[in-house]
């Protein structure tokens, strides 16, 4: 099958450590093309199932596409060495992890890509599920050059009773997203749901800001885990393309 | 969906993980998306007992049907058995009885 675009085949994956946030050791997922650059960087936030072979793969995918990407470990902290499931049932015992903590370590992640010899200097996120609300809220606190949220609930409207405060609405910051923002939802979803992303949607309009989204039928909460049975193909490729499209667009023009 | 919601619960007993029996001191149960059954949504159980580090953990991920009749399950076990058969004050260690007698 013909590619969209160029193909890297040169590259290099490993587990690499940095300080975190609060000078925390923190472990990382770094995929980058071996060619000499410049390029644009991505930082990966993984979804709440945790720091996986899933998003791993995600990662490489994006040094195929010719990005240096990086993939912090955010669980790191609560179960160090652990695996990737019995890592995300204590952070979810926790109460997830604080939006505080996430903003530290996606800019250590962002700092390491804009170090390497091989980055033209900008910077993008990327984040599924969680990660959503998260890439948003990094975008939001950061600055970043564009951003994309999967399908993160919890940006608008309000969480249920007893929901940790990690999943406090990000509304009322939108006015400081940094960046192009792209975001790519499910019809089927409900969260977020159609309604909540229009009210998003409504509000970015309002303040001015660069903002695409797309809403797939047929598909729902998850729609790009290819491993899961939320996978949907006809939104997972159409997805993709969107995503190399944004980043191509604003991260390696 | 991910509900984030989660209902604790500390419990005794015990479990056998990938090492082994080990005490349990807690359970965590949610609706959400699971790791390995395969379907949109479960109901998870992890037993666990957080002294022992994260890999001190019994997963299980049930169908809503199989959770249901699994409490039923366990409501009919204990009502065929004696009242209190295996009640934690039933069941305390020779020294622990000696000191509560």
């Amino acid at each position: 099958m013909a590619q969209a675009g160029p193909t890297f085949d040169v590259m290099m994956a490993e587990t690499v450590f940095f300080a975190g946030h609060g000078g925390d050791r923190i472990e990382a997922y770094l995929a980058r093309p071996l060619g000499p650059g410049p390029y644009g960087g991505v930082v990966v936030i993984h979804h709440m199932p945790g720091y996986d072979e899933a998003t791993k793969e995600i990662t490489r995918r994006f040094a195929a596409r010719g990005y240096l990407a990086v993939c912090p470990n955010l669980y790191s902290r609560e179960a160090p060495g652990a695996s990737p499931d019995d890592a995300a049932a204590v952070a979810r015992a926790a109460g997830g992890v604080p939006d505080e903590r996430l903003v530290g370590d996606v800019a250590a992640a962002a700092a390491q890509l804009r170090c390497l010899a091989s980055s033209n200097g900008k910077v993008g996120v990327i984040g599924y599920c969680s990660g959503g609300r998260q890439a948003f809220l990094a975008a939001c606190s950061l600055p970043l050059d564009a951003a994309v949220d999967c399908y993160g609930a919890y940006v608008v409207g309000t969480p249920p009773e007893g929901a940790p405060s990690t999943f406090t609405p990000l509304l009322g910051i939108a006015d400081r997203l940094s960046c192009p923002l792209l975001g790519l939802f499910g019809a089927e979803d409900s969260y977020p749901s159609p309604e909540q992303t229009a009210e998003l949607e409504r509000a970015l309009t309002g303040l001015g800001k660069t903002f695409e989204f797309h809403t797939y039928d047929g598909a729902g909460h998850a729609f790009f885990a290819v491993d899961r049975p939320a996978y949907r193909p006809h939104a997972a490729i159409d997805g993709w393309q969107r995503v190399f499209g944004w980043f191509d667009r604003h991260l390696n023009s | 969906m991910c509900t984030y919601l989660t209902e604790t619960i500390d419990l005794a007993g015990s479990g056998k993980g990938p090492r082994g029996w080990f005490a349990l001191s807690r359970a965590a149960v949610y609706v959400d998306h699971p790791q390995h059954a395969p379907y949109e949504h479960t109901v998870n159980i992890d037993f666990a007992n957080p002294a022992l580090g994260p890999s001190a953990r019994v997963a299980v991920e049930l169908t809503e049907e199989a959770a249901l009749a699994l409490v039923d399950a366990i409501r009919n076990a204990l009502a065929a058995a004696p009242p209190g058969l295996a009640s934690a004050a039933a069941n305390l260690p020779p020294t622990s009885r000696a000191a509560a007698g």
